[in-house]
């Protein structure tokens, strides 16, 4: 019983991350129809802004009642500049080729993938960087078994962002124009939607929500380096794949199955966590093959 | 097919014409004379060689040449976006270092796992593609990318049969009965590999023109500008599909055998995305998907800034530093950082020609003067495209 709660936590937690990322492609895709390869190294790039941030306001040395305003500030700052950086890359390579063939917009974020690698590859390095773990170290005693505080807060803080997310959609002005954009973009031009203005705020969003998955993983595995984006980007998209593409709550569901799914694998089978990721992408090919709708997935037209 | 030819015989006359008022004497052979003159060269180049160290850094070009061949069928010709084409590429290296090795004592000819291998590259391309080609071109994408991921994984997993990690050393080399002097044995000498390497690009770039101009090849190309109204005029698109699909892979399983061969070992780190699914995707595209010449050319030149360039210049630029004693710039570590710059590089040319200049490098001049000239046949369908 312990193993499997220290299993299930251990997934929750992934699962947190990748459920953060899976977002950002499912708002993506939903909204322009393009697989935004470039989103896994978006995730990267603002781990790396959080970690500048904590390094430059010095949080890692701050006396604990700093701590929390440190972090949202940390949280605010990254996911700020991550979602800029969502919103340019949109702009100088998404938006030119709006109306190109679908190849060429893909065969692009392939590359904006490669440029953010390489940007951080240079920058940072072939190796892996320390991260500080500015979560509490603690854990509640649950009885039968033991959960750190730091799973719990990460899970609470994603489900947090997560609901935040889905009255945004549900609720504001911006969200109902995101969904009206989604489902038919020449018409909500008609209706006077501004489309450019209400995809960028997508890339905005979902590059922030990256950022604090990248934060997220930094302190959870206190460690980061270049090209974490690559494989956790892939993970992520068969979440918001098996989940639904283009369906929020799908991918918030289909990040905590994946990442438990991949804890359980590694857990409980003799050299399971070498074979988790072909189990992962295996069910990839398996969902787009079988149910390509995912499981709560809106129907997606063949264009 | 008769149809088809028709009218480019006609083009081509016309042209040959053109080359005549040009002043460029007899018209047939000034045409070809550049290709034949370049497969002289090509011939005469382990010659001139002598230690054959070029050759050598030839020999593996050769590799790349091939893949970027295969892939412009897929990408290229028909207009699906392939990442995990280091797949097929494992599939050949593996299916031949297991058949061909001490891991089991199996030693099967080279020449008869040539082909076997592609064929199996194939037939996973198949059992790949048939499910997935129905499905929206983006999913193709990212199926193809999981596959590629998938592959060198299990390869590096299941030890037993593939040497985990370690890989397979001491792979077969192929034999061929002695003649003229030479013993038939290709051992560790680059110059036969070169010149089968050679033969091989060669007869793959006739047959793949053939293909582009036969009924197939036209269907790939009408498929990638409009699938619909391709369905429409009786194209099966995911017939046609799945055998640009399954081509490309054979072309990279074929690729895979000679090069585990020539290496003489397979380990999975020389399958990963990185390594070979996007630098091949990048001679496509920057040499100019659909154009075999382009793609040739590309092949060549990333091949060139990846194995010689940029391990090269770090160095240069170490020693100028030094030389000009500019003390900052010796601290700031120039060498490292053009050193480290490949991905960067990649991603730029990928996004870069995408935006400014989609039809790549090298655009079919070709079929440029077939517009002038007027015969619209397969012309108009380069230039939207991509």
């Amino acid at each position: 019983m312990r193993f499997f709660v220290e299993q299930l936590t251990f997934g929750l937690t992934n699962g947190a991350i990748y459920a953060l990322i899976a977002l950002g492609y499912t708002m993506v895709y939903g909204i322009i129809e393009l697989i935004n390869f470039a989103h896994g190294d978006i995730f990267t790039v603002g781990g790396f802004f959080g970690l500048t941030v904590i390094g430059l306001i010095g949080l890692d040395r701050a006396p604990a009642i700093l701590l929390l305003p440190g972090l949202v500030l940390v949280f605010a700052v990254a996911m700020g500049l991550n979602g800029l950086l969502g919103v340019v890359i949109e702009r100088v390579a998404y938006r030119p080729l709006r109306n190109a063939p679908r190849l060429a917009p893909l065969i692009t974020a392939v590359g904006m993938s490669f440029v953010l690698e390489g940007i951080l590859f240079l920058l940072k390095g072939p190796n892996q960087v320390s991260y500080p773990n500015l979560l509490p170290a603690g854990s509640i005693n649950l009885g039968f078994a033991s959960v750190g505080t730091a799973a719990v807060l990460i899970v609470l803080i994603a489900i947090a962002l997560m609901v935040a997310l889905s009255q945004f959609i549900r609720r504001t002005r911006i969200g109902r124009a995101m969904r009206a954009t989604a489902q038919d973009r020449d018409a909500a031009r008609l209706m006077g939607i501004n489309i450019n203005r209400t995809i960028a705020i997508t890339f905005f969003i979902g590059s922030a929500l990256a950022a604090a998955g990248g934060i997220i993983y930094g302190f959870y595995f206190q460690t980061i380096a270049f090209d974490v984006g690559f494989r956790a980007g892939l993970v992520a998209f068969t979440a918001a794949v098996f989940g639904g593409i283009g369906n929020v709550v799908g991918a918030a569901i289909g990040g905590f199955v994946i990442g438990v799914i991949i804890a359980l694998i590694s857990g409980y089978f003799q050299g399971g966590a070498q074979w988790s990721d072909v189990v992962v992408f295996s069910i990839l090919i398996l969902t787009l093959v079988f149910r390509p709708t995912g499981l709560l997935g809106m129907r997606v037209p063949e264009k | 097919m008769s149809r088809g030819n028709a009218p480019r015989r006609r083009t081509l006359l016309e042209r040959l014409s053109r080359f005549e008022l040009r002043g460029f004497g007899a018209a047939g052979r000034a045409r070809n004379a550049p290709y034949v003159l370049l497969v002289l060269a090509l011939l005469l180049f382990p010659i001139l060689d002598s230690d054959s160290s070029q050759v050598n850094v030839a020999a593996v070009a050769g590799v790349w040449i091939l893949l970027a061949l295969g892939l412009n069928i897929v990408v290229g010709y028909a207009g699906l976006l392939d990442l995990g084409y280091a797949a097929f590429f494992a599939i050949g290296s593996y299916s031949f270092a297991i058949l061909a090795s001490g891991q089991f004592n199996i030693h099967i000819s080279f020449w008869i796992l040539l082909p076997l291998s592609a064929f199996i590259a194939a037939i996973f391309g198949v059992l790949l593609g048939a499910p997935t080609l129905r499905l929206r071109g983006d999913y193709l994408a990212i199926v193809t990318l999981g596959f590629g991921e998938i592959v060198p994984r299990v390869f590096r997993n299941a030890t037993p049969i593939t040497g985990g990690v370690n890989g397979i050393v001491g792979i077969d080399q192929p034999k061929l009965p002695p003649i003229l002097g030479w013993n038939g044995n290709f051992g560790f000498n680059p110059v036969p590999y070169y010149y089968l390497i050679l033969v091989i690009i060669i007869v793959s770039i006739f047959l793949i023109n053939n293909l582009r101009n036969s009924r197939l090849g036209r269907a790939w190309m009408a498929i990638r500008e409009d699938e619909v109204a391709a369905a429409a005029t009786g194209i099966n698109t995911v017939t046609t599909k799945l055998l640009a699909f399954a081509l490309g892979a054979s072309f990279s399983g074929f690729a895979g055998t000679y090069y585990a061969s020539k290496l003489f070992l397979v380990v999975p780190e020389s399958f990963s995305f990185q390594a070979v699914s996007v630098v091949v995707l990048v001679m496509v595209v920057l040499g100019g998907m659909g154009n075999m010449r382009g793609v040739i050319v590309g092949a060549i030149l990333i091949y060139f800034i990846q194995t010689y360039l940029l391990i090269q210049l770090p160095g240069w630029i170490t020693s100028a530093t030094a030389a000009l004693n500019i003390d900052f710039l010796t601290k700031l570590d120039v060498g490292g950082y053009v050193q480290r710059s490949n991905y960067l590089i990649f991603g730029i040319i990928l996004a870069g020609i995408m935006l400014l200049r989609p039809q790549g490098l090298i655009p079919s001049a070709q079929r440029k003067v077939e517009l002038e000239l007027g015969t619209t046949d397969e012309a108009v369908s380069d230039l939207g495209s991509a």
